[in-house]
């Protein structure tokens, strides 16, 4: 019997959950904060489901009521996406400026 | 157009970059490569998900157009907020993490066709099932993160907002939740999907409103992790690794911050998320009864003095120290002391301020050096052996009541044991109780003076008096 592909997702979810615990675990409290932004700026990748829902519509009508529910989404993830990277890159910067000073 | 195979590796690439890029967050140095790593992540994901689809019409501009349109927003508000900020940008990021599961997963369920998961009307179990899930999650992201958004800008009062039957209620709706996705599955009604999500708004809302501030830093932890079981859940929608990846990451990343913050307080996770606990704490100004015992209260002037003649320092900073802005001014003073060779550090409550990490930010946006920065458990033992302990806009983390009262509420929490200093400096606007609700017994104590001013104010007026 052949095994069904949502077990392999399946086992891929439950193995990063596990990656994740140890990983956090290791991140010094220190940068939580950035911790935070960070995971944030990761989980908006949703904006590939939100891609995809996009660029379903056909040719003739660009925008029906899936895809622009898809165009939105897309603009809610990029805002995400530079706004968490961007000010978790602000923020580790500041960090890394002491560290020059004292040098 | 790149084949099916070929993308799932490269989702693979973009997951495993995301492992990267929290495990450079594991010391300062490593942090910003990690985030570069973050980075390449996300433009790999995006670009392969162009490739597979492989639709370079019209509809593709638009998409980028869409996507530079929130890229200007988020990079605008990514520079003007001030550090101060923090904890509500962190909150309206959530929300719209959130906003965009649920709207993904509307459009999944409206054309399925484009996602290969079956026909409007038809949607295979499975992926029904997962994107109700995630649109349940997200949707409870989103209207909880609104909230606590609120209650940080202090738009909504951060007092707790509790009515008799609140806790059945929720039960209630969170079990409707689940008897109305097993009858979507039955019957795909439409509107079935449709009350789903509105009854995670609504639930959304009732879980964050009865939890009070200075309990922030365990609901934004909570709805970091949610956002990523809704990730999660999409991802399993989309059969897409790098979706699957990063929402267990995320997922278990604000399970573990919640469980620190939870711990800091001495208090369980279901006690928090029940709420009620400080309901009082926005009258605490008016009633300040308490005066029968002895303050010994002192200016400027007598701290700037207490504080050359000390060889050793430590300051505790708290949320007061955030409201005011002193971190700044903070920083003027210990650069002075320093002039002076006077040893400062500083300690730091987990649940110091209104987010995990906040202190430590904004003690960096002071150019303070992280390593003269320590957590509770490296600087404990300190106190005994300093001179000054400068608590500044903390309260209850450093109630010695935590300790030895066991009727306290906050009996068992672990404390800064700031009393053990050979004298105390407290800056603080009144001798009002805290958040919990409890008198602090280090303002009567002998060697407590306190400095009753704003914290920025004050602090400036040490400055000045320290020449």
């Amino acid at each position: 019997m052949e095994i069904d592909p949502f077990i392999f997702r399946l086992s891929i979810f439950i193995l990063s959950i596990f990656i994740g615990y140890y990983v956090v675990w290791s991140v010094t409290p220190s940068l939580h904060t950035p911790l935070m932004s960070v995971t944030n700026a990761i989980s908006s990748v949703i904006i590939v489901g939100a891609i995809i829902a996009a660029l379903a519509g056909t040719s003739e009508s660009i925008f029906n009521t899936s895809s622009i529910f898809g165009f939105i989404a897309i603009i809610l993830a990029a805002i995400n996406i530079f706004g968490g990277f961007l000010v978790t890159q602000r923020m580790l910067q500041m960090y890394k400026k002491k560290k020059d000073k004292k040098k | 157009m790149i084949s099916a195979n070929l993308a799932a590796i490269f989702y693979l690439v973009s997951g495993i970059l995301f492992i990267l890029a929290l495990r450079g967050l594991s010391s300062p140095d490593t942090s910003r490569q990690g985030n570069y790593f973050g980075i390449a992540g996300m433009i790999i994901a995006i670009v392969v998900t162009f490739l597979s689809i492989g639709n370079f019409s019209t509809s593709l501009v638009i998409v980028v157009i869409f996507l530079v349109i929130g890229g200007a927003i988020g990079s605008f508000i990514a520079f003007k907020i001030p550090m101060t900020a923090m904890p509500e940008l962190v909150a309206g990021f959530h929300s719209l993490v959130g906003l965009a599961a649920v709207f993904v997963a509307i459009a999944a369920f409206l054309n399925p066709a484009a996602f290969n998961l079956g026909n409007l009307g038809d949607i295979k179990l499975a992926s029904l099932i997962e994107m109700s899930i995630g649109a349940a999650v997200g949707a409870i992201t989103f209207s909880g993160s609104i909230i606590a958004f609120l209650k940080l800008r202090g738009i909504m009062s951060g007092a707790p907002i509790t009515f008799s039957g609140q806790h059945i209620l929720n039960l209630i709706l969170g079990i409707g939740i689940f008897v109305l996705i097993f009858y979507l599955c039955k019957t795909q009604s439409t509107n079935i999907f449709w009350t789903v999500i509105i009854i995670s708004f609504l639930v959304g809302v009732l879980l964050i409103i009865p939890i009070g501030g200075a309990d922030m830093p365990v609901v934004i932890s909570m709805l970091n992790s949610y956002s990523g079981w809704a990730a999660a859940g999409i991802g399993f929608t989309l059969e897409n690794t790098a979706l699957i990846i990063t929402g267990a990451l995320v997922g278990s990343s604000g399970a573990i911050l919640s469980y620190i913050m939870c711990k800091a307080m001495n208090r369980s996770f279901v006690s928090v998320i029940l709420g009620g606990f400080g309901a009082d704490n926005s009258t605490d100004d008016k009633k300040e009864k308490k005066d029968q015992k002895p303050v010994k209260s002192g200016n400027a002037e007598d701290a700037a003095f207490l504080m050359k003649n000390a060889s050793s320092i430590i300051i505790v900073p708290g949320y007061g120290m955030a409201v005011a802005q002193a971190q700044h001014a903070l920083r003027e003073m210990v650069d002075k002391l320093k002039k002076n060779d006077i040893k400062v550090t500083y300690a730091i409550h987990p649940v110091a301020g209104r987010m995990p990490g906040h202190m430590n930010v904004l003690l960096a946006e002071a150019n303070v050096p992280y390593d003269e920065v320590f957590e509770l458990e490296d600087i404990n033992n300190d106190f005994a052996n300093s001179d000054v302990a400068f608590v500044i806009g903390a309260n209850d983390v450093t109630n010695p009541v935590a300790k030895t009262d066991p009727k306290s509420p906050i009996f068992g929490m672990p404390v800064l044991d700031v009393e053990k200093c050979k004298s105390v400096l407290f800056v603080k606007r009144s001798l009002s109780p805290g958040y919990a609700g409890i008198d602090n017994e280090l303002f009567y104590k002998d060697n407590t003076l306190m400095l009753f001013a704003d914290a920025k104010k004050m602090t400036e007026d040490i400055v000045k008096n320290l020449d």
